[in-house]
């Protein structure tokens, strides 16, 4: 799976439809195991990716992901970005609560999210869409 | 792009007027570049059919790919294409049948001569390059048509239901959980503890390789679905890396028995039922 992935650039994905969802799932671990994360924190950040891309595909109406090695000099990491043009989400606090959902699922997608990564930053506004900056470091 | 009635006619006249010396010329550049993968039989069959579909076509006035008049051009080219899809040829070997007639045009229309000779050769070699790309699109068609059967058939592999025990049956789910594989889990599942009238399903998540609230609640529902129907559900397979996630994510399966493999889910079920297993003293003979 690793093979062929040049780790020194970002690689990107757009999402369009369920099946990209699957492939941004095989990028991130792909790019974990080749950023020698723990079994763990490989399944924990394909699992906040997975849910971030579903997101973007669900309330974003579509947009694009973009995975990236990051070093802070004493440990590696894998960032990924998450980043659409849709109607931006309208109560933040709301939408991080455990629970609330508006589309239908467990809404457990953004909050567990948060708790599955190391670093999480959303900027998010009704006339720039949506964006999501993660962050898993391996131990 | 249409070709007039004019250059329509000339084109027939072309082609019939030596047509054992066309379609010999025709199947040679195609065979070179298929390099024996197809009969030359074959090929020469092939050629032949499009050869009198396009004559035939021209002869009746304009040749127009998009018109009903030619109805049976397109058929030629359909039923070419989609031979070569089926048998794994490439886009390029496929289309390549079509672009060699530009060849074989090009030495006629030089032979020849005359003052439409230019102007007909761009004509017929626009015509050429509408044939190439119908061709190259039903080659795509047949193409995607073959990958939505596969993945159709594939739908339907990865989802067995198996009869573990007298009243216990399993599903192994193995790869993605999408909303159709689900729906097809859940109705499988559902049907097969009616027609085998078991209590208990065991639903086995070791071939799942991340568990997120969508396949989550995927399950969550086929649960809830086979307790409205009286079975209970255990899911098995459930390794460390996936409890941590679940536990980080916020998942709970309420009061839903889970167990980390599906040893352990059966011998719950089984011990529930009152039957006892245990190890039998190894014999020691010697």
């Amino acid at each position: 799976m690793t093979a062929g992935i040049d780790l020194g650039q970002p690689q990107a994905q757009s999402v369009r439809s369920d099946e990209d969802v699957v492939r941004v799932r095989q990028l991130v671990r792909a790019v974990a195991v080749a950023s020698k994360l723990s079994l763990v924190d490989q399944t924990k950040v394909v699992t906040a990716a997975s849910e971030l891309a579903r997101n973007t595909l669900v309330y974003g109406g579509g947009g694009s992901v973009e995975v990236t090695v990051v070093d802070n000099g004493r440990r590696k990491g894998v960032q990924i970005v998450f980043a659409d043009s849709g109607p931006g989400i309208a109560d933040l606090d709301l939408a991080m609560t455990d629970g609330y959902t508006s589309g239908g699922g467990l809404g457990l997608g953004l909050s567990g999210s948060r708790r599955l990564v190391d670093e999480f930053q959303i900027e998010t506004s009704a006339e720039t869409g949506t964006r999501i900056t993660v962050t898993k470091w391996s131990r | 792009m249409a070709l007039s009635t004019e250059e329509s006619g000339r084109l027939a006249a072309l082609l019939s007027g030596q047509d054992e010396r066309v379609t010999t010329r025709w199947t040679e550049i195609v065979t070179s570049s298929l390099r024996g993968r197809l009969s030359q039989a074959e090929l020469r069959r092939q050629v032949q059919d499009l050869h009198r579909a396009i004559v035939s076509t021209g002869e009746q006035g304009i040749i127009d790919l998009s018109a009903d008049s030619a109805a049976e051009l397109r058929a030629a080219l359909s039923e070419l294409s989609r031979g070569r899809a089926r048998q794994g040829f490439s886009a390029t070997e496929t289309t390549v049948s079509i672009f060699a007639l530009k060849d074989v045009l090009a030495e006629l229309v030089q032979e020849n001569g005359g003052p439409n000779a230019l102007p007909d050769y761009v004509a017929f070699s626009k015509l050429v390059d509408e044939m190439g790309l119908f061709t190259f699109e039903s080659f795509v068609r047949t193409r995607e048509s073959l990958i939505a059967d596969q993945a159709e058939q594939l739908l339907e592999l990865s989802t067995p239901v198996v009869k573990l025990w007298e009243g216990v049956v399993a599903v192994p789910l193995v790869g993605t959980l999408d909303s159709a594989r689900a729906q097809v889990v859940m109705e499988r599942l559902l049907q097969t503890l009616v027609d085998t009238s078991s209590p208990y399903a065991i639903i086995d998540i070791t071939g799942v390789p991340a568990v997120d609230t969508q396949v989550a609640q995927h399950i969550l529902k086929t649960v809830v679905a086979a307790r409205l129907m009286g079975a209970d559900c255990i899911i098995s397979g459930i390794r460390p890396q996936i409890a941590q996630t679940i536990v980080a994510l916020g998942i709970e399966f309420g009061d839903i028995a889970t167990k980390a493999s599906l040893a352990d889910a059966l011998r719950h079920v089984l011990r529930l039922n009152g039957v006892e297993t245990a190890r039998r003293q190894p014999r020691r003979d010697a």
